[in-house]
């Protein structure tokens, strides 16, 4: 897994509460067996029109946001399936961070499990942060994991955030969660063995 | 020792290692495996040249992807062949011993078939790469959907690493209505609680009315747990649950049984315990609901009108109810009784078990359905569809002119060949009514069995409790 440990990138406003995960990436294109290649299908239903042209209202579709690395939404984001291909595929887009002022559960956990960061931001904050992008088109941010803190080039925007501990030890360093799981075995064999 | 609710004592029975700061190593009883968040997993442990550690412990099926035509014709999409010959393959390299394929007698959905053959089991752990995982919840057991990276981690270790949930009680007084189902329950708590009014907990169902229903009717409301935001949803066992397993026909039997059953009675959360949160709902305030919108706690009564936007108290509110409307080809203030219908799904692992099919076929014995209505009937395995043949049921519903198909997941999610067309409206018995759930502009209304049996008849939504 790689590393997260700063990431500087522009910021794609998506102003919408309960971004489900059908949303994110629709039932029929889960159907590969690949963990890549899922990018294209990102917000397929609002990417493109029927006939598969891209659909210039669409805030990945315009110029400025092309490139995003960073998505900015509204709370509950992710809610719905238990589907990682919803991580998998913001990542193969090139989206590795979601600001929200709150998440679904299993997105919430699927993303660290890829090296995604699902930042939890206050309200108020996710609102700056949402109408900085939509005002200045190509707005950028970085997130800053080993400092806990999200700020804008001018520094007109400086947020500091807290993230569990051992998700961010994780992101930070990349881990393999079965690899340290893996180091309780003695711990699972004998659990194991009071159960038999 | 202090009293402690039933999730409690489940959690506290399966913590393998646990460290301050990091989330708890906890023990997976069952880890129930299909074809569509799977290949990714095996690929994964292939790669780093490891096995399942316990394929005793580990059932799989095929379900997403299966057409609901008869078992011999071919499937047509070879993308969806792909992933299921996948299962296959994986199934046989990794040697699992519980495999059931599209062709099996206990093929079906995976959260029809747990339960139903006696694998799902009071105090247990189960996992799966399903967010409706919660549905096992209703005997009594934690049960939590999970990702492809935690469905590798589980078939590694047989374990799962989790921050331990804060606890929800959702307690339903009184006696349900008639005419009101587990679905209208489950869809009135949404309704009250929110989409996400479940984040971060695992809720416990308890009250007089969630005790009277059948386990169908239980798993139909831990089911929609997840629809609530909750990790998972939870019923304490009692008789009407060990009825229930003993006559499954894998789990356990005699004396063994018996003795389990005695420790599944102290499963039972104790006098005193806290809830870290609890919501009271009275069964009086419960009728049959209707989903109006494109999140399932957009719901009203079916005596009810479609809301007006403007009558939402935040400007995001607002936005989504317009959007929601507009996507639904819907007016404010239009009656429900008056949206009429294309389609009618009834299935899916929220109702698609014989008590479901009982109920709906009840409504419609004699009737015929609407000549503007398309409806089908999709049993949640091929055990359900032969108990339902075997009572006749298949017939009832043929002399009505629903189709009758074969088990899968169908058209809940559309990975089938069963989807709805841009604009087509449904009345379906399933957990989504996102945007594009059931195929790209499809809209959908989540009901009961019931009510979507009511629909097919009359071609619009009708009250069935005056039916």
């Amino acid at each position: 897994m790689e590393p997260f440990v700063q990431l500087e990138g522009v910021v794609a406003p998506l102003d919408a509460v309960n971004v489900d995960t059908d949303m994110i990436i629709p039932a029929i294109y889960l159907k590969s067996i690949e963990r890549t290649g899922f990018g294209p299908h990102l917000f397929d239903r609002y990417r493109y029109n029927e006939d598969g042209s891209e659909n210039p209202d669409f805030i990945l579709n315009q110029e400025a946001y092309r490139s995003s690395r960073i998505l900015v939404s509204g709370p509950n984001f992710g809610c719905g399936s238990s589907r990682e291909h919803a991580p998998w595929a913001l990542e193969d887009y090139g989206i590795r961070c979601v600001i929200a002022p709150s998440f679904a559960d299993i997105f919430f956990n699927n993303c660290f499990k890829n090296g995604l960061l699902p930042l939890t931001l206050p309200e108020p904050d996710v609102r700056r942060i949402m109408d900085k992008a939509k005002d200045n088109p190509g707005f950028q941010i970085t997130v800053d994991l080993e400092a806990k803190q999200v700020r804008d080039g001018e520094e007109e925007i400086v947020v500091d955030f807290e993230v569990d501990e051992f998700r961010r030890y994780c992101l930070l360093n990349g881990l393999d969660d079965i690899g340290l799981t893996l180091q309780h075995e003695d711990a699972i064999s004998a659990f194991e063995a009071r159960q038999a | 020792m202090a009293a402690r609710t039933m999730f409690e004592k489940i959690w506290d029975a399966h913590v393998v290692h646990e460290e301050p700061g990091q989330p708890s190593l906890i023990y997976i009883d069952l880890h129930l495996v299909h074809e569509v968040t799977s290949p990714q997993a095996f690929d994964g442990l292939r790669m780093a040249g490891r096995k399942v550690r316990r394929p005793d412990l580990t059932v799989a099926t095929a379900d997403h992807n299966t057409p609901t035509w008869e078992l011999t014709r071919p499937i047509e999409d070879q993308i969806s062949k792909a992933q299921l010959d996948a299962l296959d393959r994986n199934a046989a390299e990794f040697e699992l011993p519980f495999y059931y394929d599209r062709f099996s007698e206990n093929q079906g959905i995976v959260h029809v078939i747990g339960p139903d053959l006696g694998y799902t089991l009071p105090g247990k752990t189960v996992v799966c790469g399903d967010s409706h995982t919660s549905t096992h919840g209703a005997l009594g057991c934690f049960a939590v959907g999970i990702g492809t990276s935690e469905v590798e981690h589980v078939l590694a270790t047989q374990t799962l690493r989790q921050f331990k949930p804060r606890t929800m009680e959702i307690r339903v007084d009184g006696d349900l209505p008639n005419g009101v189902s587990a679905k209208d329950v489950i869809l009135g708590i949404i309704g009250h609680i929110g989409v996400n009014g479940g984040t971060g907990h695992v809720i416990e169902y308890t009250g007089e009315a969630i005790r009277a229903l059948s386990m169908d009717g239980r798993m139909t409301v831990c089911n929609m747990s997840i629809e609530g935001g909750a990790r998972a949803g939870m019923i304490a066992p009692d008789d009407t649950t060990f009825d229930y397993v003993r006559t499954r026909p894998y789990a356990p039997k005699g004396a063994e049984l018996e003795a389990s059953i005695e420790e599944w009675r102290g499963l039972t959360t104790d006098s005193g315990a806290a809830y870290d949160r609890t919501v009271v709902i009275n069964a009086n305030d419960l009728a049959p609901f209707v989903t109006w919108g494109t999140k399932p706690d957009m719901v009203a009564q079916i005596t009810d009108r479609v809301p007006d936007p403007a009558s939402f108290g935040t400007t995001a509110e607002r936005e989504a109810a317009e959007r929601a409307l507009e996507y639904m080809g819907l007016e404010p203030n239009q009656r429900i009784e008056d949206i009429r219908i294309d389609r009618v799904f009834l299935g899916a692992c929220t109702n698609a078990r014989i008590d479901d099919l009982r109920a709906a076929a009840n409504v419609i014995r004699g009737r015929q359905v609407n000549s503007d209505v398309y409806a089908m009937v999709v049993p949640g395995s091929a055990r359900v569809k032969a108990e339902a043949e075997a009572e006749g049921l298949d017939q009832v519903f043929k002399d009505a002119g629903f189709d009758w198909r074969v088990a899968g997941c169908s058209m809940c999610l559309g990975m089938n060949p069963d989807i709805l067309d841009p604009g087509q409206r449904c009345a379906s018995t399933s957990n989504r009514n996102f945007e594009g759930r059931q195929g790209k502009g499809g809209r959908t209304h989540l009901v009961s069995p019931e009510m979507a049996a009511a629909a097919a008849i009359a071609g619009h939504f009708v009250d069935v409790r005056e039916f």
